[in-house]
């Protein structure tokens, strides 16, 4: 294989981003769990411009990095960390369905790449105007309005849920 | 009677080099930027490495080398401008500021204290740098990269000219939109890595206030994308005319209060007056950076000021028409340009002009800033979350419901457009004549004068 | 038309001249500072007087939390809104949305303004109380 300019960027951001989500689960404070999380979400990012997905990349950096990352940072601090009393016990459970969770996204992802004919992978393969704003919107308000539409709902409830959360300590 | 010492020196001399310093500065700056703008895309690079280097760029493995020093460069030069510009807005926002407050401000270092931010640098980085020992000594030490990196990665998205940008990305605006993210995040880890009472409060603070203003910016910032058609910051200014009845300000009712939305939103993301409660040192000490020293402090001080001119530039990029150039129409920069590897002196005199408009109006909105800092009071921590939540959000969406209509109307009588320009220009030109008028009144109703002569 | 390789390429190096330009400054000072550590200079500042007893990292109030939550939804209803907002009148070989892309568009954003109606309702917005 021929080493191109898109590879060696590709191994910057791939090797990073496989730490720094090794450094989620492992990292013993949240906070540290956190940054971590924000650098995963930028080389995340940085692998979206590669594969020309302008806009998904920048709303991977704006959502996640941005918004995410200041909702756990509040969340955390909301949990007053010196109060921390491990309870590794009784999350046992929660683990193993972690686990389960994992594994079956990773079968998801698998079987859909390898359903992927190898000639779509290559980014020079497609048209000029691939991943840019008025690309994605295009099918985004056409083809997927339905999911588009039901999205609205889903954050309506979590207005509202985090209202019912909050309002008993208001 | 206190005695007041005057600086030793020939004041002629300070006021020379002060001169020629104050010169060079942006004409080294503005020009490295310019030629490196040009040179760094990869058809001049191509050419030179088959003219100067004498290789075939297409097989020869270091064209790719050659692109890539060249675009290092030009965004170290870009960086250097960046924070030479907020150095510099410090030393205008102080003389300003002590003109309006009646006192001298700025006066020993160089004519008019022009050199104090060279000397405030120095002094910086002659001081101890301390970290607290319950701060949390990893994240302590990287909040600053966040807030200095997210303000780098603003500057190579901004239209300094024509042709002079870094990086015109098609998802420009947006991208903005997604890079101020890293500075919140480096303010949040300020205030809680410093495990100080005040630090924490002062963190909590502003990234509630930057967050919660960032909606109606982003709303606000969606009418003149509706107008332009496109996210990308050189299309946005291209959608404008030169003249200022073409403006996006003017072309559209809406458009003007959404920039008194936008202009509003910034102020507070950007931790000014009248918003600076995160900092307010009555009351939280220096808020989130209580507990930096040293050069770090200034990383962050050198960003709070660059973040003026930051928040100008993209208001004059998205309402103001940029840097178009009046009587200068769009196809003139490519008939000027030539055929040859290298533009026609003609180019650059274009590109030199279109980067002078966008300096001088950005400089005007940027006094704007300065000025409501001494005009209105701090406002409190509920009344900042009603303004935002309350009036700027809701504003947000009628103004974007309303271009809407109005775009819709434009489709249909295209002249509503150049109607409500010249009359919203001239509205503007005549409330700017009467503020003057009830200025020159009201000083000499004072029995004041206006003195400018210890400059 | 350039490459995204190339597009972003000044980004990349952006961030690491910022970051390297922010690292030299602060190697530099440190070098050139003087380094005479105390305890009293290592305890935060509290206006000169001895830091009040306690941890500062309490339990923050849950204001911030529905803040940060509210900020959220309203991000992400305005980054659908960037895409919809340049592809609504037809360009660039785009047809446009047209009525279509207005209804969907009007109900999308009425329902996040209902949410905003509720928690305004609710009094969440009253930093005050």
């Amino acid at each position: 294989m021929q080493i191109t300019a898109e590879l060696v960027c590709f191994w910057i951001f791939a090797i990073p981003l496989v730490v720094t989500a090794l450094g989620v689960v492992v990292a013993r404070s949240p906070v540290y769990a956190a940054m971590n999380l924000v650098a995963a979400f930028f080389f995340m990012a940085g692998l979206y411009v590669l594969l020309a997905a302008h806009l998904i990349a920048f709303m991977q950096i704006l959502v996640y990095a941005g918004a995410v990352m200041v909702l756990f940072l509040f969340v955390i601090m909301l949990l007053s960390l010196d109060e921390e009393h491990p309870q590794r016990e009784r999350r046992r459970a929660m683990q193993y369905v972690g686990v389960l969770g994992a594994v079956s996204l990773l079968a998801v992802l698998a079987s859909a790449i390898a359903r992927v004919p190898d000639a779509a992978m290559s980014t020079l393969a497609q048209p000029d105007r691939f991943g840019t704003v008025k690309a994605v919107g295009q099918v985004l308000y056409t083809e997927f309005l339905l999911p588009f539409e039901v999205t609205s709902l889903l954050l309506l409830v979590a207005i509202v849920g985090a209202v019912v959360v909050a309002k008993e300590r208001i | 009677m206190a005695t007041v010492t005057l600086p030793k020196g020939n004041p002629r001399t300070k006021l020379l080099v002060t001169l020629v310093v104050a010169l060079a500065l942006p004409v080294i700056l503005f020009g490295a930027v310019l030629v490196l703008a040009t040179i760094a895309k990869p058809e001049p690079v191509a050419v030179f490495v088959r003219e100067v280097l004498h290789h075939d760029p297409a097989t020869w493995p270091f064209t790719g080398l050659v692109y890539g020093v060249a675009a290092g460069l030009l965004t170290f030069m870009i960086l250097n401008f960046g924070a030479v510009v907020a150095a510099v807005t410090i030393w205008w926002e102080m003389r300003v500021s002590s003109r309006m407050q009646s006192r001298i401000g700025y006066n020993r270092v160089g004519a008019g204290g022009f050199f104090q931010w060279i000397a405030d640098a120095v002094k910086l980085l002659l001081k101890e740098d301390l970290i607290p020992a319950d701060a949390d000594q990893l994240l302590f030490r990287a909040a600053p990269y966040f807030v200095f990196a997210g303000f780098g990665l603003i500057f190579v998205a901004l239209p300094f000219g024509e042709s002079v940008i870094a990086a015109d990305l098609n998802v420009g605006i947006f991208y903005v939109t997604a890079v101020t993210a890293l500075v919140v995040v480096g303010i949040l880890l300020a205030g809680w890595s410093s495990n100080s009472k005040w630090a924490l409060f002062g963190g909590m603070r502003s990234a509630a206030q930057v967050i919660s203003y960032e909606i109606p910016a982003g709303l606000a910032v969606m009418v003149p994308i509706l107008m332009a058609g496109t996210l990308s910051m050189q299309g946005i200014i291209r959608a404008q005319g030169a003249w200022p009845w073409q403006w996006f300000v003017f072309t559209n009712p809406a458009a003007l209060v959404a920039f008194v939305i936008f202009f509003i939103a910034q102020l507070a993301e950007s931790n000014r007056p009248p918003f600076d409660l995160p900092e307010a040192e009555s009351e939280l000490v220096a808020g989130y950076l209580a507990e930096y020293t040293a050069f770090r402090y200034a990383i962050f001080f050198l960003v709070e000021f660059g973040n003026v001119w930051i928040m100008s530039a993209i208001a004059v990029t998205l309402f103001f028409g940029g840097w178009q150039v009046p009587g200068v129409a769009a196809e003139a920069y490519e008939a000027a340009r030539g055929a040859g590897a290298l533009p026609a002196p003609a180019w650059w005199g274009l590109q030199v002009a279109s980067m002078a408009v966008f300096f001088v109006k950005t400089f005007l909105v940027m006094n704007l800033v300065i000025w409501i800092r001494w005009t209105f009071p701090r406002i409190r921590v509920d009344q900042m979350m009603n303004l935002c939540w309350k009036y700027l959000v809701p504003g947000a969406f009628a103004t974007f419901v309303a271009t809407l209509l109005w775009q819709i109307l434009v489709a249909r009588v295209p002249v509503a457009s150049t109607v409500s320009g010249v009359v919203l220009f001239v509205g503007a030109l005549v409330a700017l004549v009467q503020m003057l008028r009830l200025a020159k009144q009201n000083v000499e109703a004072g029995g004041d004068q206006v003195d400018l002569s210890n400059w | 038309m350039l490459t995204p390789l190339q597009t972003y390429f000044p980004i990349g190096v952006a961030l690491l001249v910022a970051v390297g330009l922010a690292a030299l400054m602060v190697a530099l000072a440190n070098l050139l500072g003087p380094r005479r550590p105390s305890v009293v200079k290592s305890t935060p500042f509290e206006c000169g007087s001895e830091p009040a007893a306690g941890s500062p990292r309490e339990r923050f109030g849950v204001k911030f939390y529905v803040v940060a939550l509210l900020f959220i939804v309203f991000d992400i209803e305005a980054i659908f809104l960037y895409p919809w907002a340049v592809l609504l009148l037809p360009s660039q070989g785009y047809p446009g949305l047209g009525w279509a892309g207005f209804v969907s568009m009007g109900i999308f954003v009425a329902t996040l303004v209902a949410g905003l109606v509720y928690v305004w309702k609710k009094g969440v917005l009253d930093w005050a109380d």
